[in-house]
């Protein structure tokens, strides 16, 4: 019974990575991976050397840090927030709302962006104009490509993230806001004093592995959104390997980006997991 | 509850500011979809007007008469049908029988098997070799290319694996006793009573395969076979408009068009939306149980 799924894993997922050798090869279709001759590290040498990959880098660390400092706390926000309602239709609609976006694709979620924020119809510079400000046309402008990206990330994911700040919080003893009431505790003080020190467990683990997960770029949403004119802001490694592998053929040096990019992720996700272990106990394994 | 009592100047305050703060959370979902379906039935004249466009203010279907004469975007729906259908029954099938094993103790080499399977979490080859495996078995330009790569995400596999571990062993002993092979163990008696992780799973693969384009991109030459969101892209990204329009488009502006092949393509998922969403919140609550 076992046996499909091990060799679909074995095929789907191990083939791939033992193909990543092809990193330490010049490696041509014609002569197939056999044929191919060894380099060494030769790929490795021109991905440190080279002008291209740094800047990449750079932008992949830029983003994905403007969205963890950003991206991180929103959907707590939300979660403190929907709890304080006491109204559970209102509640409800605005959490059925907000989750839709999750659903949807990054090819539509982008072509809504680009709508959104078009300088000719779109309520933003809707709103602009009315405020006596010039539009912008934001999603080719250098300075706030990335801002785009950080809030559309955002926008599609609060709702959906808040869940499990909405499941730590549900699990509070309701006697402590009780307790708190009698004491005479405004609704400000209960978020402060007992809604986030309870869920403060929660947060720091999700932070661990929000951490751990750095290098990697949100790919379907960037290149859905990365234009010729913010190339320079908003090219990151996952599409820079897809240019140079896919569209340009150089499957040597893509697989070595991309061998540089998976071992630094594995890195990470190893260290973020064992420090969440020392920390509070919990890990994923 | 006695909560209310007393209402202080600055709890009021805090009220105010998460209302307004809870309002505009749902705004800024919902006033994109209104533009998108109001630019979706305007004639030429309001789509290309400035101002705001909530509401329409003129009707017209030309919109979308246009899209759904397009044979392109008939042909990627039925393409999108099909591997959204078959890839999901694939992965589920593989998900149920390769799950159940795993959840038993007496499985030979289980945590081996398990540390393989969860390994690809963590690691992956990374699309070029992908790329080169998927043409290299002779899947380029094959709709399989869509489906057979991704048929299993470890993550899933472990959620049912993990559910499975949680039923009570008795009931299936007590079949055993009375002569009842495993496979018939797991139809009869496992899969009925595992219903809640098995929705959840086939509508987190159904809604992988309609909303993917990625792999189409890469793998997929011919245009009879482009899915659904990758003709979406070739029309709304990379502004390749002759996808839309014959010549029927002096009715109509091509941004219509565009945003009624939107609407068209996203259908499907806002009209099952309640449904998913209450199965997807449950799998997150049962994923991060274990998770």
């Amino acid at each position: 019974m076992l046996l499909p799924v091990l060799a679909y894993f074995f095929i789907f997922h191990y083939g791939p990575m033992w193909g990543m050798l092809i990193a330490f090869k010049d490696f041509y279709p014609l002569r197939g991976f056999f044929g191919s001759p060894w380099v060494g590290f030769k790929h490795f040498g021109d991905l440190f050397s080279g002008l291209y990959f740094f800047p990449v880098l750079r932008n992949t660390l830029i983003i994905s840090f403007l969205k963890l400092i950003f991206g991180f706390p929103a959907p707590i926000i939300l979660a403190v927030m929907l709890n304080e309602v006491r109204h559970m239709y209102f509640k409800r609609t605005i959490q059925t709302i907000s989750y839709l976006p999750h659903f949807i694709s990054w090819v539509v979620l982008a072509g809504l962006v680009i709508e959104i924020l078009s300088p000719s119809r779109g309520p933003v510079n809707w709103l602009l104009q009315v405020l006596g400000i010039k539009p912008v046309f934001f999603v080719a402008s250098k300075p706030w490509f990335r801002p785009v990206l950080v809030l559309s990330s955002i926008w599609r994911e609060i709702g959906w993230q808040s869940i499990i700040f909405l499941a730590a919080i549900s699990n509070i003893d309701p006697e402590l806001y009780d307790v708190a009431d009698i004491d005479g505790a405004g609704r400000l003080r209960k978020i402060f004093s007992i809604t986030i020190p309870a869920i403060f467990p929660v947060i720091v683990i999700l932070f661990i592995f929000a951490t751990g997960r750095i290098i990697n770029d949100d790919f379907e949403q960037i290149l859905n959104l990365l234009n010729p004119l913010v190339m320079e802001v908003g090219d990151v490694i996952m599409t820079y390997t897809f240019r140079e592998g896919i569209q340009k053929l150089n499957y040597s040096y893509a697989s070595a980006v991309g061998f540089f990019k998976n071992g630094v992720s594995l890195l990470l996700v190893l260290t973020a997991n064992s420090i969440a272990r020392r920390m509070t106990g919990h890990s994923v394994w | 509850m006695a909560r209310v009592i007393g209402k202080r100047p600055i709890d009021i305050l805090t009220d105010v500011v998460i209302y307004t703060g809870l309002v505009l959370v749902a705004a800024a979902t919902v006033i994109p979809f209104m533009q998108i379906i109001t630019i979706s039935l305007s004639p030429p004249e309001v789509a290309s007007s400035f101002g705001l466009h909530l509401v329409p203010t003129k009707i017209t279907l030309e919109g979308y008469r246009n899209v759904l004469r397009h044979r392109l975007i008939w042909r990627s729906y039925a393409n999108t049908i099909f591997r959204t259908a078959v890839g999901t029954a694939l992965s589920v099938t593989l998900l149920v029988l390769g799950g159940y094993p795993l959840s038993k103790r007496y499985l030979p080499n289980r945590r081996l098997w398990t540390a393989i399977i969860v390994f690809t979490l963590y690691f992956q080859g990374g699309i070029v070799p992908t790329f080169l495996l998927v043409n290299g078995i002779g899947l380029r330009n094959s709709l399989w290319a869509l489906i057979l790569p991704k048929a299993v995400y470890a993550f899933n596999l472990i959620i049912v694996r993990n559910f499975f571990m949680q039923l009570p062993e008795e009931i299936e002993e007590s079949a055993k006793m009375d002569g009842a092979k495993d496979l018939l163990i797991l139809f009869k008696i496992v899969i009925p009573l595992s219903m809640p992780v098995i929705a959840t799973v086939t509508l987190w693969s159904a809604v992988y395969h309609w909303n993917q384009w990625f792999d189409c991109m890469i793998y997929i030459q011919s245009q009879t076979k482009f899915v659904l969101q990758y003709v979406l892209r070739l029309i709304l990204i990379e502004g390749q408009e002759e996808y839309l329009a014959d010549s029927a488009a002096q009715y109509v502006s091509t941004d219509t068009m565009k945003m009624a092949t939107l609407i068209v393509a996203t259908l499907p998922i806002i009209m099952t939306y309640p449904f998913l969403q209450k199965y997807f919140v449950k799998g997150v609550l049962i994923g991060s149980i274990k998770g």
